[in-house]
């Protein structure tokens, strides 16, 4: 049912009066008790309430304009929604992806349909109110808010001393709620809810659930959600009725809807490497001799499950590296190097036929070497069976990319932001060698590493090659 | 006896199919059951001279002789407990009580009797009986004719329970569970008697174990069974116009429930909802519920929703008996609910 | 007990299937390379030498690997050290 809101008589010697103010704005959701508008009645400025329940459709009249009693200001059309269970008038897609892109947000939330910046009060740009509501600490005063409100903000648990009003004098409208509702991004971890398959499938896709922004009710995460924080803003804008994509319908192996999601993770994450990262390169030939010979004698000893390969060695040698020059181990935050706390060796694995993750073994530098070889073989497994842990997914601090089993001789990789460094292993090959002015034939294999060059120098990343070379020499170190 | 699986074979259309009524497709197979097997009889109020309270039975009588077609006194504890006896001696009595509100009066036989002898006897006595029954309400009976208390029912150990909520079902269903050595309950929804449908001409036995996705979608699953299938339908249609595709589940089997096909479908769609004519407290759909949480619960993208009646005892007003109903634009709510 | 060519294949083959579990072992050719096949990598290799071991039974050095390049050669080294 469409009504009008219509200037009312606020006394029996009042036969029109002057709109001095919008309190509601085009595409608003109002409850009957809701303030519309200022009302100015020659003898002193009043708040004038909703009489129905419904959507603003149109303002019909200009603050400033004075009309007579009973003339039709606005017009109210019928709430689309019969479910009360959706107060929210932001719709999902408006949501921006991460709580970085929120700044930039002009955030048109409920406005979007109408004139605002007419209606507006000049000095509260709607803007405000979304922003400062998704700021967490609580202020010590509460706004004022009529009963309605207050009973609507304890109904969705809103804090009203959080929320910043636009009505008259700072009044919270029931939109502020709403909006403030909509904008918790960050409820205490405790408080927050996440579908258990939008936790799966977060821990897969390698996406923090604390970053993701819920639509679902009451702010509840949902698989959606999850899949809209996995890839790239961009990609947001195609319509909600996306048949192909967020579907991973087969739940065991990686599907191919969700490798193309991936691949799209990529494709932003090594667009930015490179957009932003100004990398070099410094690259080495290790002589692998003493490595190969010693892990044939040890595992000559060792029950098959127990063997080493040289990739163990290498990732081990890497992790002590990293420690050795914890310049390269870490990140590049806010425009400075911060180191890392300890060395989170990021793995580069391929799944079959799917994407490429990039787990990470948790204080590599402290694991011996045995260790570090059934970690690494775990955490092989776990990848490709898409077992990973969430904890295995945060920030590696170094990554490494071996492919040599690829039959490649060198990588010269790109960075994973917000890392500085990433080591390329190549394939273990035999090539003719000069060691003490004798010429043989050694199992050498190619390193490389790509440095950050915001956060070191080509003397770093050279100090950093140097250091795995000398602690390959000695492998029984290890 | 052929035994063809309907629907698997395409018939030409103009002579290999006939349109029939739930009605009509049960009495053809209480008459092929009682034609093929002379071990088969029918007893129950009423299902002789008067053809059965719903009619289901109707001219039966006449074809097979008063032996076969046998009117009982009022009494459902009596007549339950001799068919019991019958299908212990060898026979295979179909047994009909008018509707679920009286079946109570017989619980202590199906109980204590009917489930439980198998596994008293160690296996050595079996109780192939067939009791159906009518259930659910719609159509202003009251609350002692109403009922929809199949749920119960799957309760038991020791009992099949399945409830033919399709044409081709009510005709496939019977002879299947006659060829079960243990009692089998078959439910059907007092609603659902006068629905149309084809059926191919040679139409004939169907699985009793399985359920069924009448209709295929990835949004959201609707687990339905009985009269509740086609309110699910209906509600599939409705949010098919809003860009939501709902896949629907037709249980069919209540006991044993068809796990596997139910975590088929939540696996895919995520997002489950539940409708059961039954009431929400302690029932099927608390069942149905909790199986999926247990089952599907790292693939559940929001809570499973039930759409169940209202708690009260039938009424008898249709505007209050509707109201007291799951209904359409109910199954339309949860879903979107949970779709989001 | 000698291990027979077609006990071998079995064996190669639920191995790589335990590894690569889409693999087409029953098509693969008596000479092709199996790394390159089923594309293992070095711990691909050793998880495919772990299970020929507890199949067979045979003690496998990593000195036998080259040994274990295709179908037609595991089979040969299978029959030989088993014998």
């Amino acid at each position: 049912m469409a009504a009008d809101f219509t200037m009312p008589s606020l006394g029996a010697d009042m036969d029109a009066g002057t709109l001095v103010e919008w309190l509601v704005h085009e595409g608003d959701v109002v409850h009957r008790g809701d303030p519309m508008a200022v009302v100015d009645t020659d003898k002193s400025a009043i708040e004038v309430e909703s009489f129905d329940d419904g959507v603003v459709q149109t303002l019909l009249v200009e603050p400033g304009a004075r009309v007579a009693v009973g003339t039709p200001m606005a017009r109210l059309g019928p709430a689309e929604a019969p479910a009360p269970v959706a107060p929210a008038p932001v719709a999902p897609a408006e949501v921006p992806a991460a709580p970085a892109a929120e700044a930039e947000a002009p955030a048109p939330v409920a406005a979007a349909a109408g004139p605002a910046p007419a209606v507006q009060p000049a000095t509260e740009p709607v803007t405000t109110p979304r922003r400062r509501a998704a700021r967490p600490p609580a202020r010590p005063r509460a706004h004022p808010a009529s009963p309605p409100v207050r009973h609507h903000a304890a109904e969705l648990g809103v804090d009203l001393t959080s929320v910043d009003g636009t009505g008259a004098g700072g009044r919270v409208t029931r939109a502020d709620v709403d909006r403030a509702a909509a904008a918790r991004h960050r409820p205490p971890a405790a408080a927050r809810r996440v579908s258990p398959y939008a936790r799966r499938l977060a821990e897969e896709l390698g996406v923090d659930v604390d970053q993701v922004v819920g639509t679902g009710p009451g702010g509840a995460v949902r698989a959606d959600d999850v899949q809209a924080a996995a890839v790239p803003a961009a990609r947001r804008e195609a319509p909600e009725v996306a048949p192909a994509e967020p579907a991973p319908a087969a739940p065991t192996p990686p599907a191919p809807a969700r490798a193309a999601g991936s691949r799209d993770a990529i494709a932003a994450l090594m667009g930015r490497a490179k957009r932003e990262i100004p990398h070099y390169y410094v690259a080495t030939t290790v002589d692998l001799g003493p490595l190969t010979d010693w892990l044939r004698r040890t595992n000559r000893e060792r029950p098959v499950a127990e063997r080493l390969v040289p990739a163990a060695a290498l990732l081990r040698a890497t992790a002590l590296a990293a420690r050795a020059v914890p310049e390269l181990n870490g990140f590049w935050v806010d425009g400075r190097f911060v180191p890392g706390e300890d060395v989170h060796l990021g793995v580069a694995v391929s799944v079959r036929g799917g994407p490429l993750v990039a787990p990470a073994i948790h204080g590599a530098a402290d694991l011996d070497l045995p260790t570090t070889m059934q970690r690494l073989r775990d955490l092989v497994a776990r990848a490709r069976a898409g077992r990973l842990r969430r904890a295995e997914m945060a920030e590696p601090t170094l990554t490494v990319t071996d492919l040599g089993d690829q039959g490649v001789e060198e990588v010269i990789g790109v960075i994973y932001p917000p890392q500085v460094a990433l080591v390329g292993v190549g394939r273990v090959v035999e090539r003719p060698w000069a060691v003490d002015g004798m010429l043989g034939v050694r199992p050498v294999v190619r390193l490389t590493l790509s440095g950050d060059h915001r956060a070191t120098d080509g003397s770093t990343g050279a100090r950093f090659l140097a250091t795995i070379d000398r602690l390959l020499q000695h492998p029984e170190e290890l | 006896m052929t035994t063809l699986s309907t629907g698997a074979t395409p018939v030409p259309a103009a002579t290999g199919t006939v349109e029939t009524t739930y009605r009509e497709a049960l009495r053809e197979a209480l008459r092929e059951a009682l034609r093929e097997d002379d071990r088969v009889f029918l007893m129950g109020e009423d299902v002789g001279m008067y053809g059965g309270c719903f009619a289901v039975s109707l001219g039966l009588l006449e074809e097979f002789g008063p032996e076969r077609v046998r009117d009982t006194p009022l009494s459902e504890s009596g007549f339950v407990g001799a068919g019991i006896g019958a299908a212990l001696a060898g026979l295979r009595p179909v047994v009909e009580i008018m509707t679920v509100n009286f079946s109570l009066l017989a619980l202590d036989q199906i109980l204590n009797n009917a489930a439980t002898l198998s596994h008293m006897s160690g296996g050595q006595l079996h109780v192939p009986l067939v009791i159906r029954m009518t259930t659910g309400a719609g159509r202003q009976l009251a609350a002692q004719h109403s009922h929809s208390l199949e749920g119960w029912y799957a309760h038991i150990p020791g009992i099949k329970v399945i409830a033919p909520a399709t044409v081709e079902d009510a005709r496939g269903m019977l002879w299947t569970a006659l060829e079960d050595p243990d009692p089998v309950l078959l439910f059907e929804h007092g609603t659902l008697y006068t629905m149309t449908g084809t059926l191919p001409r040679d139409a004939g036995h169907v699985d009793i174990t399985r359920a069924a996705v009448r209709r295929e979608g990835r949004d959201v699953t609707l687990v339905s069974y009985g009269g509740t299938l086609h309110k699910a339908l209906a509600a599939a249609d409705v949010l098919a116009g809003s860009g939501v595709a709902a896949e629907v589940l037709d249980l069919r089997s209540l006991r044993p429930l068809d796990d596997a096909t139910i975590a088929a479908s939540v696996r895919k769609t995520h997002r489950a909802v539940v409708v059961d004519e039954g009431w929400r407290s302690g029932g099927l759909s608390a069942e149905v519920s909790a199986r999926i949480t247990e089952q599907c619960f790292y693939d559940l993208d929001g809570p499973v929703e039930r759409v169940c009646s209202a708690e009260v005892p039938i009424p008898y007003a249709q505007h209050l008996e509707q109201a007291a109903l799951p209904q359409v634009d109910q199954v339309v709510a949860a879903a979107r609910r949970v779709v989001g | 007990m000698t291990t027979t060519p077609a006990q071998a294949r079995t064996m190669v083959g639920t191995a790589i299937l335990r590894i690569v579990p889409d693999a087409d072992v029953d098509g693969v050719s008596p000479d092709a390379d199996l790394r390159q096949t089923f594309d293992l990598d070095s711990l691909d290799f050793l998880s495919f030498v772990e299970l020929l071991t507890q199949q067979s039974g045979v003690r496998i050095e990593e000195d036998d690997y080259p040994e274990l390049a295709t179908m037609a050669s595991t089979q040969a080294f299978l029959a030989r050290r088993s014998g």
